[in-house]
């Protein structure tokens, strides 16, 4: 029994970390309806960004966050005010074809540069620390992503409902005309949605290298997990998608549990239960 | 007085549809004017040019000055032009307090503790406080009409279009709306208004222009405008020689 109940803490734990891939994801949907294939190779990228930076300067991956998240968010305006505002409009086709050219340039280049050897980032003490909750064993890293992603879920909340930017955002959102009529510069809005988005990829990035091995390949997978996540939580509601990859990550555990041959498996068909029953997702935003 | 806002020439047209030939008109500093014509005159139209929604094809949009032909809508909406829509638009998913600190923070430039003021000013000018906390997507028609005065006034517009606001309206309804704008102008804000209920227009306007086919057939006098025979022709059908 208690090995159960480890398994689905382990699970929700895990789910911390797809919200995080989720939250950028959900975020450039919510505000400019963009479907962005390249997420999960971003999330790579800043994965091997910190790589790099703890490489050359010797400092541990949280504090190379200080220089991975900046360069994120500024690749995500410039991202977005030279390429991908060009492909927004009425058609949807040419955005997922842009980002799809996107993931597969962003994989290339990163082969190119870093080999298809897995690598990973050096956490060091905190990535075998561990902490006894009454019998059952967590770990203090998943622990501690996951107390991130809830934190980065409630800034983006606030960002999102209590400041002017936020309101921007869902202006924006809402109606990208009569927003143009009151005075938002919709290409910068949307520059803006997109570099807050890649910050939070950059994070994503960091935590995803620090639990597990990585290399160019595995971005893929990373963006199905965070499109689970944000579908099983609803569209446009961030503590949903927190929810969802909870739900995901605890499917994905006692899959495991069963078969670790599983883990992957449960965690779809845990997604296409809820696609059948709920096809809005759990948790959708009440609209008008 | 100065000249607010001064068109030129203007020309627009889609495909084989003209909806500004060769347009030119003068709206001085604390007018209030009004735009009449049949559907589909291009009356809208103007105002989407004038607020940069639509790009001239030809001619020049003076404003305060300056030249803002080709200048975006929100650098327009910044320099002072804002407009309200015929059927209202508002953000549907934001509470009404919201749609307006919208304005007030991008267009009006205000921030924190000045924007809510002014945003909290506004509503209650044209008297939505009651209804500030309730979300734009649940206002009846004359709430949203008056949402669309207060989206558009948030930003401090020094020139305020006004698309058939008093269209669909009861009488009392329409009364206590020409109210609030007789204030608006009273406080010296520029109104260019288009509006078929001609007795709202005629109670707050000092001038009127007539359009049809995106030409501009008349202007002056309202009264005078009113008796005229282009106007009789357009809304009446009444031959003017017989």
């Amino acid at each position: 029994m208690i090995e159960w109940t480890g398994a689905i803490v382990q699970g929700v734990l895990l789910g911390g970390l797809y919200a995080l891939f989720a939250a950028g994801l959900s975020l450039i949907f919510g505000v400019m309806r963009l479907v962005n294939i390249a997420h999960g190779d971003l999330i790579i990228l800043a994965a091997y960004m910190g790589l790099t930076t703890t490489v050359m300067l010797g400092v541990h991956p949280f504090l190379a966050l200080l220089i991975v998240m900046p360069l994120m968010a500024g690749l995500g305006y410039a991202l977005q005010r030279g390429v991908l505002n060009q492909t927004l409009g009425d058609d949807i086709l040419p955005p997922l074809l842009v980002t799809f050219g996107l993931s597969v340039i962003i994989q290339n280049a990163l082969l190119e540069f870093y080999t298809a050897d897995p690598r990973k980032l050096p956490g060091g003490a905190v990535e075998t620390a561990s902490l006894d909750l009454g019998g059952i064993t967590v770990g203090v890293l998943p622990l501690l992503t996951f107390g991130i992603a809830v934190a980065v879920i409630a800034g983006l909340q606030f960002v999102f409902y209590r400041t002017s930017l936020g309101r921007g955002f869902r202006a924006v959102s809402d109606n990208q005309d009569i927003a143009q009529l009151m005075g938002l510069n919709k290409a910068h809005v949307f520059g803006l949605a997109m570099a807050l988005a890649l910050a939070v990829v950059a994070i994503a990035g960091i935590l995803l290298g620090m639990r597990t091995s990585f290399d160019p390949a595995i971005g893929g997978g990373r963006l199905i997990f965070g499109f689970e996540a944000v579908i099983i939580g609803g569209l446009g509601n961030l503590w949903g998608t927190l929810a969802g990859g909870v739900i995901l990550g605890v499917a994905q555990t006692l899959g495991a549990k069963i078969d670790p041959g599983y883990q992957i498996l449960a965690g779809h068909i845990a997604f296409l239960i809820v696609l059948a029953v709920r096809p809005n997702g759990l948790f959708p935003r009440v609209e008008h | 007085m100065t000249a607010l806002l001064s068109i030129s020439g203007l020309q627009k047209s889609f495909g084989a549809v003209v909806v500004a030939d060769a347009t030119s008109f003068d709206v001085s500093e604390g007018e209030a004017v009004g735009i009449i014509g049949p559907n589909g005159a291009g009356k809208t139209s103007l105002f989407n040019l004038i607020t940069g929604t639509l790009k001239a094809d030809g001619g020049r949009i003076g404003f305060g000055g300056a030249d803002v032909t080709t200048n975006s809508a929100a650098a327009r909406c910044k320099a002072g032009i804002a407009r309200s829509f015929q059927i209202p638009q508002p953000f549907g998913g934001m509470t009404v307090f919201e749609n307006a600190l919208v304005g007030a923070t991008q267009g009006a430039g205000l921030s924190g503790h000045e924007a809510e003021a002014h945003a909290l000013s506004v509503l209650e000018e044209t008297g939505l406080l009651a209804k500030a906390n309730a979300r734009a997507g649940t206002l009846t028609l004359l709430e949203r009409k008056r949402l669309e005065l207060t989206r558009a006034l948030s930003a401090k517009p020094k020139l305020l279009l006004l698309d058939e606001i008093a269209g669909g309206l009861t009488d009392a309804e329409c009364h206590s709306l020409i109210d609030t704008i007789r204030g608006i102008h009273a406080r010296g804000t520029t109104i260019i208004w288009i509006e078929h209920v001609v007795h709202a227009l005629l109670a707050v306007v000092e001038r009127l222009i007539v359009i049809d086919f995106g030409k501009k057939i008349a202007e002056g006098e309202p009264k005078a405008i009113m008796e005229s025979a282009e106007v009789k022709e357009i809304y009446l059908g009444v031959d003017p020689d017989a």
